[in-house]
């Protein structure tokens, strides 16, 4: 059979002949489900421009994207960081981006790693499942532009910038970590918000607008302010550790559209959650699925050496993980730990050692590790995935130690190693890092008096003494009371103890 | 599947947020801008040269951990550590290093760089100059194709017949292959070789017109190879030559203030040339109590000590238009700024200058007189200054001088009123 291509140069046919033999691969061969794909082309210019707008293809408009886009094209020029090959949208149809200047092997290995890696995981990874919705998002994306843009027009633009600036100060307090969202369509998020504008202009009275504090509730006064407060104390529920979510609901100050554009923030928050919380999975898969079908093209001679040798080349640059002595470490990488632990799921399910069976009965050996992997990565996120399948192999390879960081002490303490003793500590430890919600702060509100000053009480509970970082708290909780419109407090309570630390409130009257 | 080539697609997506992050660090940008307007020759103030702005303060807050408490963390590539072994802690802040790293603020200061348009905004906005005029100063200026060699791409209609020949001569020529007219020849020595029933020789004959033949076929007469383009290059239409003078009192009432209303004076009329003439020459002539041409550092940053004879700078611009730029030759520009100080025993002189040469060889004569702040220092001034009442004597309708006093920037532009508006007319 003659290969695909030859030489670095890529066309469309190519790309087409390629994908096409990938797609025989990856759903015949390997049995993955993937949303439909559609392949963008794109400058690097163009690819700086999706950096700035977080990877999205439509996004509003906001000064913190200018910064990103400015910041990324003078590491770019200056060759400080080159760009990614590709960017893959969460939607549906897929949306992958690959870049003009990538080589034929490259758009192969681009194709193989996003279109059908990542794809296959956004559409069968439970958290994708439940938290996004694939084929709303690029409706909804283009709904917030526009209505962005409006508010713009309407109010000004400092104005939105005041409301997105505190949005963006909250995103990570802004998603729901247990509760299932109820989705709705384009069409119902349309309807919505005309409907809460119709019933803002039928119910406008230009009275109002004399009264001093345009506040309606406090015309009302005496017995009824108190009954509408009370009404409203018994409504909200506490406590609530979704602060965008919160203040959207039950801000006393906020107009209709800012509590939309506050909307839009958190559903995008929550959009990116499942991706904050599967990066080792998603990377791992793709890297993966990558590995096979490349490896796959050439075992069935569709590639030549050269074409092959390139891609290794490329591959192990990224699943490369320099050790923590190393001038060039920056953290554990994503990609290199999922590959090698799939890699040994699936030596695990091949040819297990005594050590694998005793280490994961359930698999060890039964022959089938494509069903083992797309279980794994359908059921699993990066914490519990890592707790249930990093295994001592792997560890050993990375010579992973633990080390424990105790404040005031003058040295790290090394408290396990990849030894009999240490594999069950230092796996734990890892799991515990990629724990989304052990990262993020816990900031809860947990006192709203309505009845008094209207004093919103945030309590950060601290765990092992990580206390908030100050000046960035101070800023984030002004944000918050612009947003409440009366005073606001944050204390920070430690969470083992229950008691709180006089040095960590922070007064906004 | 589906491919889509968005290479097309309109570009500068992002400006919109960049304008917003210009808005946001507006001042940062604006003591960029005016910090290279101090650092650039008046020659340069329209170049495409980037400006480097520096921000800081527009940090992007949110609820993070700090860096101390106790925690737990994995690294790879163990060495020699084994349990209870400890490491002493880097001496600069607590944490491994890649959390200090994040939590840092290092990460919202960086530089990034103004284009040219966005300078010239800004650069503009500070003169307060009218819509129009911000316009026609941006335009670039037309431009008309002109050759410029030779390229291997290009359209049909460009294609260099002669180029395109000659390499093909010299690729036949190297590759030795062979003439129609040796084929020719063999082919009548075959023909006569058999006709004289010489079979050996009309054999080889024949062999050597194979190899002929098919170094023939493989070696094309026209190889894509060969093909030369013509090459054009956009450059911009001359229109003509112009000179500029820059006239500016140096004496020591002159203050930085003054100066830097001297120059973005001069710098305003000379983008203002820039635009109209294809080449426009600079004179810097400074004076105190003597004049002397001087180049563009000395002009602006060197400090000299005397009184002040206006008539001594506009008898040197006299002897340099004489001596280097002929009237007939030149479109000739004059641009003085003082701070109206003149002795009045010079008065004489100087409207003996003016009359008898330069107002007759310049197109435009431009004085500006700079002061210090406050603003309303002009309006509540009864007396004005000594050379400000000499030139206004020789005001008269069609004489092609104009006056104007500023304290900050956004006045300079008066100035030119005239100059800008007949622009548009013609």
């Amino acid at each position: 059979m003659p290969f695909l291509y030859q030489g670095p140069e890529w066309n469309f046919d190519k790309l087409k002949r390629v994908h096409d033999a990938i797609e025989k691969i990856a759903l015949g061969e390997m049995g993955l489900e993937t949303y439909p794909i559609q392949i963008e082309v794109i400058t690097a210019e163009q690819m700086l421009d999706a950096y700035a707008s977080i990877g999205l293809p439509i996004l509003y408009r906001h000064w913190s994207f200018g910064k990103r886009f400015a910041r990324d094209e003078v590491l770019y020029r200056k060759g400080y960081q080159g760009l990614a090959y590709e960017i893959v949208i969460n939607s549906d149809p897929c949306i992958c981006y690959v870049m003009e200047e990538n080589s034929m092997t490259m758009q192969a290995l681009v194709l193989a790693h996003a279109a059908y890696g990542h794809n296959h995981f956004f559409k069968n990874n439970h958290l994708f499942r439940q938290w996004t919705d694939a084929a709303g998002i690029l409706d909804y994306l283009a709904f917030a532009r526009d209505f962005v843009a409006n508010c713009e027009d309407r109010y000004g633009i400092d104005a939105v910038e005041r409301v997105l600036d505190a949005g963006h100060a909250l995103q990570t307090q802004g998603v729901n970590r247990y509760t299932r969202r109820q989705k709705r369509s384009l069409a119902e998020e349309l309807a919505r918000e005309k409907e809460r504008r119709h019933y803002a202009e039928t119910t406008w009275n230009p009275l109002w607008t004399t009264v001093p504090g345009l506040d309606m509730e406090s015309e009302l006064g005496g017995t009824a302010q108190l009954a509408v407060d009370e009404e409203r104390a018994r409504a909200i529920e506490l406590p609530e550790e979704n602060l965008l979510y919160f203040l959207e609901k039950n801000s006393p100050v906020l107009h209709g559209w800012e509590r939309e554009i506050l909307r839009i923030v958190r559903v995008l928050s929550q959009y990116f959650y499942p991706q904050r919380q599967t990066k080792v999975m998603n990377e791992g898969c793709a890297t993966f699925v990558h590995y096979k079908i490349m490896t796959r093209l050439h075992e069935k001679s569709l590639i030549d050496d050269g074409a092959f040798l390139e891609f290794l080349h490329s591959h192990t640059s990224v699943v490369q993980q320099p050790d923590f002595t190393d001038k060039r470490y920056g953290g554990i990488n994503p990609y290199a730990l999922g590959f090698a632990v799939m890699r040994d799921i699936e030596r695990v399910c091949v040819e297990p050692t005594e050590e694998d069976i005793k280490w994961f009965p359930d698999f060890a050996g039964n022959g089938d590790p494509m069903g083992t992997l797309k279980e794994m990565w359908a059921d699993y996120r990066d914490e519990s995935f890592l707790l249930q399948f990093l295994g001592p192999k792997v560890i050993r390879d990375f010579r992973m130690l633990r080390l424990r960081d105790a404040s005031g002490e003058p040295y790290f303490e090394v408290t396990a190693i990849h030894d009999e003793q240490g594999y069950r500590d230092v796996r734990g430890a890892l799991a515990e890092e990629f724990e989304s919600a052990r990262l993020d702060p816990e900031i809860q509100v947990v006192e709203v008096d309505l009845l008094g000053d209207r004093r919103l009480t945030l309590e950060h509970r601290v765990h092992e003494g990580q206390r908030l970082d100050r000046s960035s708290a101070g800023k984030t909780l002004q944000h918050i009371r612009a947003l409440w419109g009366y005073p606001v407090r944050l204390c920070e309570v430690d969470a083992a103890t229950g008691e709180s630390f006089p040095s960590g409130e922070i007064d906004l009257p | 599947m589906n491919i889509i080539d968005r290479r097309l697609n309109p570009k500068g997506k992002s400006l919109p947020n960049r304008q917003r992050l210009l808005r946001r660090v507006k001042a940062q940008v604006r003591e960029a801008v005016a910090q290279s307007i101090a650092g650039r020759r008046i020659s340069e103030v329209d170049a495409d040269k980037a400006v480097p702005v520096p921000v800081h303060g527009i940090g992007e807050p949110s609820f993070r951990k700090g860096a101390d408490g106790n925690r737990e963390f994995v690294l790879p590539g163990n060495q020699k550590f084994i349990k209870g072994d400890r490491i002493p802690k880097p001496p600069s802040g607590g944490g491994g290093g890649h959390e200090a790293a994040d939590s840092g603020s290092g990460e919202d200061d960086f530089t990034f760089s103004l284009s040219r348009k966005e300078f010239l905004d800004i650069f503009f906005d500070d003169l307060e100059l009218p819509d129009m005029v911000k316009r026609r100063l941006k335009e670039s200026t037309a431009t008309v194709p002109a050759r410029a060699g030779y390229t291997v791409s290009g359209a049909p209609q460009a294609l260099d017949v002669l180029r395109t020949m000659r390499n093909g001569l010299a690729r036949r020529l190297a590759l030795r292959r062979p003439r129609q007219e040796d084929l020719a020849e063999l082919e009548t020595s075959l023909a006569e070789a058999e006709a004289a029933g010489d079979i050996v020789a009309a054999a080889m004959l024949a062999q050597k017109i194979e190899a002929f033949r098919r170094r023939l076929r493989l070696i094309p007469w026209i190889d894509p190879v060969d093909v030369r383009y013509r090459r054009f290059e956009q450059r911009p239409v001359p229109i003509a030559q112009a000179v500029m003078f820059c006239l500016m009192d140096v004496s020591g009432s002159m203050n930085e203030h003054m100066k830097d209303l001297a120059k973005r004076f001069f710098m305003l009329l000379y983008l203002f040339l820039d635009r109209r003439y294809k080449a426009v020459d600079i004179v810097f002539i400074r004076h105190t109590h003597e004049a002397q041409e001087v180049d563009e550092d000395t002009f602006f940053h060197s400090r000299e000590t005397g009184g002040t004879v206006v008539s001594s700078a506009l008898q040197v611009a006299i002897d340099v238009i004489d001596e280097r730029y002929p009237v007939d030759a030149w479109n000739i520009y004059i641009a003085q700024a003082s701070d109206g100080d003149n002795l009045t025993s010079d008065r004489g002189r100087v409207i003996d200058a003016m009359t008898r040469k330069l107002l007759q060889a310049c197109q435009y004569f431009a004085y500006l007189e700079v002061d210090d702040p406050p603003a309303d220092v002009w309006e509540g001034r009864s007396t004005t200054s000594e050379l400000w009442r000499t030139y206004q004597e020789l005001q008269r309708p069609g004489t092609p001088l104009a006056l104007r006093r500023a304290t900050a920037a956004g006045q300079i532009f008066g100035v030119f009123h005239e100059l800008f508006s007949r622009d548009a007319v013609s």
